[in-house]
Formats: C-alpha cells, sequence, structure tokens
C-alpha cells in the first residue's frame, strides 16, 4: 500500500472510531474541512508513527503543520528515510 | 505474652513457646518460630546494638526477619534497607539516618563502609542470655518512589501494629500468612507483623522463584491468608498454578483494586474472602473494604471509632490517625503531616453515588492538550475486558497536543487470532464510558509489563 493509501484508511479508521464523517479525501481538502479536532489529528500522527516509523512533524524543528490533505501526504512521501 | 508498659511491646512480647507449631519459612529453608526465643541470628552480640541506630541490610529475607525479632526493643533504631537498595543512595541514607551499626549476612562487604560496629546475622543459634526489651525502637522503612534517593519515614511497633490489633483475634486454626511483597517494604512487613502477632506462621516470597513454583510452594506450606498488589494478583491469575492453591483470606493492596481483579480473585478462590486495603508507607493503614466491589463506601470519610479519620481535599485523599509515620528522617527532611496531623496520600478520589473510587495518582496525571487523565482510569476500563490480563496506559508525546495516551495490553491468550475484533471491543469499552481524550490512540498487545521491585505497575512516565 502507498504512503498515500495508508493515511487515507488511517483517517477513515479514525473517523470511524470518532463518530466523523470524512468528506471525500483529495489533495485540496483542507484538513478543517475533514472534521478531524485535536485529538484526532494526535491520533493519525500517533499511528502513522508505529505504521510508518516517521513522525515528520516532530522529527523536524521548523516543520509546519500541514494545511491540505496533499500537504499532510507530501510530509510523509518527503521524509528523508 | 510479657506485660509490658503499651509503648515497651517489642515484637519477642508476640513469641513464646506457648504456641506450638509456628514456623516461618522462604524457599530453602525453615525456622521454628515457637522456639525463636531461646535463639538468636545475631551470634550473641545483640547486647553490642543496644541504644545504636541500626541499619538492617541483610540479602536475604528470612535472616532479615529473625533480625527483626532480635533488634526489636534492644536499638534505638532500625532502618529496614530491602535487597534492592541502590548502592549509591547508601551513604546519604547513613548519614540522615545517623547510623552507627550495621546487620549483615554479609559483612565483609560492609567493613569498609565507614559504619563503626559490623555485626553478621546467619542462621539461629541457640541463645546463652534471653534478651529483653528495653526501649521503643524506632522503626524506618524507605519509600517506594522510583526516582532519586528514597525517602526515610520513621514508625513505631505500636502505629505499625494499628490495623492488626484493631481488627483483633484471627479466627481458629492460627493463620500461615504469606505475601508476593518483600517484608522490609511497608505491604510486607504489615503481613509479617500480622503473621507474629496472630500466633501463626510466615511463609516468605523467594527472588528468582517464577509464579508458578511460587504458588505451588504457597499451596504446599498450606497458606491460609495471602497479601499482594492488584499487579502481583493479575500475574498469579496468569499461571495455570492458581488452581492448585485455596487460600481462606486474600488481600490486596498498594494498587487501585478494580473490579476486574476483584472478580478475577472471586471466580479463582470461590470460597476465600477477598479484601482491598488502602495503605501507604507513610499514611499507615487507612481501611480495608471486604464487601468485594472497588472503590470504598463515602461513609468512611469523616472521623471512625477506629481512631482513623480520612477527608478528601481538592480530589485527594488525607488521612490522620495514630498509624501513620512520625515525620520524615534527615536533614533536609520535608514536613510528612501538615500542622493538623493530616497525611496527603497523593492518591484522588471521586464519589459516584455513595462511594469513592480511586482514579489515580495525583502526580501520573498526563495532560492531553490542556485536558488531564489518570492512566488509572483507563487501565479500569480495560481490563473489564474478559480477555485482558492486565494492562498499562501511559503518555505518549504527540506534536499536536503535547501528550497522547496510549496502552499496553496482555490478553489471556497471548498469540490470540482475535486481536483485531478484541483491539475493537476495548475501545469499544473505552469509548462507552470516557471522555474521547482518555480513550488510547494506540493498543499495543504485549506479552509482558514491568513490574517494580515494591510489586507496582512501571510508570516510567509518571
Amino acid at each position: 500500500m502507498s504512503v498515500r493509501l495508508k493515511i487515507f484508511a488511517a483517517m477513515k479508521q479514525i473517523a470511524v472510531e470518532q463518530g466523523v464523517t470524512l468528506p471525500p479525501l483529495d489533495d485540496d481538502l483542507r484538513l478543517h474541512e475533514t472534521g478531524f479536532d485535536s485529538l484526532g489529528f494526535a491520533i493519525l500522527v500517533a499511528r502513522l508513527e508505529d505504521e510508518l516509523g516517521i513522525d515528520p512533524f516532530t522529527m523536524s524543528e521548523d516543520a509546519a503543520f500541514p494545511l491540505t490533505i496533499g500537504d499532510l501526504v507530501r510530509a510523509y512521501e518527503h521524509v528523508p528515510a | 505474652m510479657n506485660m509490658s508498659p503499651r509503648e515497651m511491646i517489642s515484637l519477642r512480647d508476640y513469641l513464646g513457646p506457648h504456641l506450638k507449631g509456628r514456623t516461618i519459612s522462604d524457599g530453602r529453608k525453615l525456622v521454628s518460630l515457637t522456639d525463636i526465643l531461646g535463639q538468636t541470628c545475631l551470634g550473641g552480640r545483640l547486647s553490642e546494638l543496644s541504644g545504636r541506630s541500626v541499619l538492617l541490610a541483610a540479602s536475604d529475607q528470612l535472616i532479615s526477619a529473625l533480625a527483626m525479632i532480635d533488634i526489636d526493643g534492644v536499638a534505638k533504631r532500625m532502618l529496614l534497607a530491602p535487597h534492592d537498595l541502590d548502592a549509591d543512595h547508601v551513604s546519604a541514607l547513613i548519614a540522615d539516618a545517623e547510623i552507627d551499626a550495621v546487620v549483615t549476612d554479609h559483612p565483609a562487604q560492609w567493613r569498609q563502609a565507614g559504619i563503626g560496629l559490623v555485626v553478621a546475622a546467619g542462621q539461629p543459634t541457640a541463645s546463652a542470655v534471653a534478651a529483653r526489651t528495653e526501649r521503643a525502637t524506632e522503626w524506618l522503612m524507605l519509600t517506594s518512589g522510583t526516582t532519586g534517593v528514597p525517602k526515610i519515614v520513621s514508625h513505631t511497633l505500636g502505629g505499625l501494629t494499628g490495623a492488626i490489633v484493631a481488627d483483633g483475634p484471627t479466627q481458629a486454626p492460627a493463620p500461615t500468612w504469606a505475601t508476593f511483597y518483600d517484608i522490609r517494604r511497608y505491604g510486607g512487613l504489615q503481613i509479617f507483623l500480622r503473621a507474629i502477632l496472630s500466633g501463626g506462621s510466615m511463609v516468605l516470597s523467594e527472588p528468582g522463584e517464577t509464579v508458578g513454583q511460587h504458588l505451588a510452594r504457597l499451596a504446599a506450606c498450606g497458606v491460609t491468608h495471602i497479601s499482594g498488589t492488584p499487579s502481583h494478583w493479575r500475574k498469579a491469575l496468569m499461571s495455570a498454578s492458581i488452581d492448585t492453591f485455596s487460600p481462606r483470606y486474600v488481600r490486596l493492596s498498594g494498587e487501585i483494586a478494580d473490579q476486574a481483579v476483584l472478580d478475577g480473585l472471586k471466580r479463582a478462590f470461590p470460597t476465600a474472602s477477598i479484601g482491598h486495603a488502602y495503605a501507604s508507607t507513610e499514611a499507615g493503614v487507612g481501611f480495608a473494604v471486604n464487601d468485594g466491589l472497588e472503590g470504598f463506601p463515602a461513609a468512611l470519610i469523616g472521623r471512625s471509632d477506629n481512631g482513623v479519620e480520612m477527608l478528601v481535599r481538592d480530589g485527594t485523599l488525607w488521612i490522620r490517625s495514630t498509624r501513620t509515620a512520625g515525620a520524615y528522617i534527615g536533614r533536609d527532611a520535608a514536613a510528612l503531616r501538615d500542622p493538623e496531623g493530616f497525611v496527603d496520600t497523593g492518591d484522588m478520589v471521586e464519589l459516584r453515588e455513595d462511594r469513592y473510587h480511586f482514579v489515580g495518582r495525583r502526580g501520573g496525571i498526563i495532560n492531553v492538550g490542556g485536558l488531564k487523565v489518570h492512566p488509572e482510569e483507563i487501565e479500569t476500563v480495560i481490563n473489564r475486558h474478559a480477555q485482558v490480563r492486565m494492562s498499562r496506559a501511559r503518555s505518549r508525546r504527540s506534536p499536536i497536543t503535547g501528550a497522547i495516551v496510549v496502552a499496553d495490553v496482555i490478553l489471556a491468550d497471548g498469540g490470540s487470532n482475535a486481536q483485531s475484533r478484541i483491539r475493537d471491543e476495548i475501545l469499544g469499552n473505552c469509548r462507552a464510558s470516557l471522555a474521547p481524550h482518555k480513550i488510547p490512540a494506540v493498543i499495543r498487545f504485549v506479552p509482558s509489563l514491568e513490574i517494580t521491585a515494591a510489586g507496582k505497575l512501571a510508570r516510567h512516565d509518571a
């Protein structure tokens, strides 16, 4: 599974757990429009760290938190191994 | 019993040749308590300890127990050192407790420690002179905190035995007590003292023994009364050897006894009485609850006729009684009691209907984006799942909320192929009873969880 699909799968799982109706996921969707609160994103980042072995927002001091789904996916795709 | 003034009673006053068949044993040796007053484990050197401040530092619990019987009533004070005492802390503790003698089963190790008097302790031998109770020895114990030099707290034998005396004599036949604790810590010392005061026998734990071996030995020794932390009991309930053991009385203390562990013990020991006690090294024994339910009746708050007074301040339990420790010992020691004599237990409680429930340690709170969580309240919910044997909730740093809560869980069937279903069911239970920020973000299934030397679930992030 690609990084993108893993992120989407994790988001859908959290949406079910949190009772959030997730809009269709595409690169331009702004994160505040996903229905996730900060706790939802905190859970997402923790689970992705376990699954992908990286947390791009803690690894780099100047990493700005992404604004859109596209930014989020790129943050995970562009972390140096 | 020899009639000494109340404040001058020592352990030897509870022992004597009239009660036959009393023993104390570990996994290797058995010693008669019936004959112990005619013996000494100090090779005839007890009188040298008169009025001294003694560090009791034996590697062996059985020798420690026998040395306590020898030393109590003779030395000025006796500091009980658990066998896992950090060597880096020894000199600070010796200075703070003004130690001028050491009793040890490894005398060679202590010759260079700068303590004037080193007395070797070993197997009991016939004593030429009967020891007499000369004074009320001060009992010093160490707190079980995990970081830094442990604090020294001071007790009297009268305070340490207050709850035991209040409970009155045990029903005949005399009990054989055991504990998973080390008897040099408060919870274990309570059980050793119960065995001495009740006229019964004592079976000690043995370092290096597996839970299964330990349970088999408890059964073989005919143990009737036994105590441990909920973590000790959860481990015991995971062992197949639990079926061979059938005690009359099972006691829990030292951690929160949740409904799951109480119910698990009731299933394992259907004919036993099961009680959970509230006690700490500083606050002494507060109370015991024997109705099989978690938490304690709200009516216990306030003044009670057994001399224990409890109140709840800002959600934390405070206790005042003659069983609390007297003071912290040492040059920079803080006050142990407030000006009114109450001890801050640091344990937080919550009133639900007519019962208080323990929710966790005040120092162990996890902050999730400004919202507070006690790991213990999450564990209580996780432990309700029938497949869960033990769990630990802990903090994990988060770039978004500062921290989130994650949980490590031991399943009854470790390699269960139903892990994904069980994870969903646990999360469902959490959602049904906990606020969203308290629901574990990640649940990990693990084969074991670390238990501290004091028998408590290790909480490194607390």
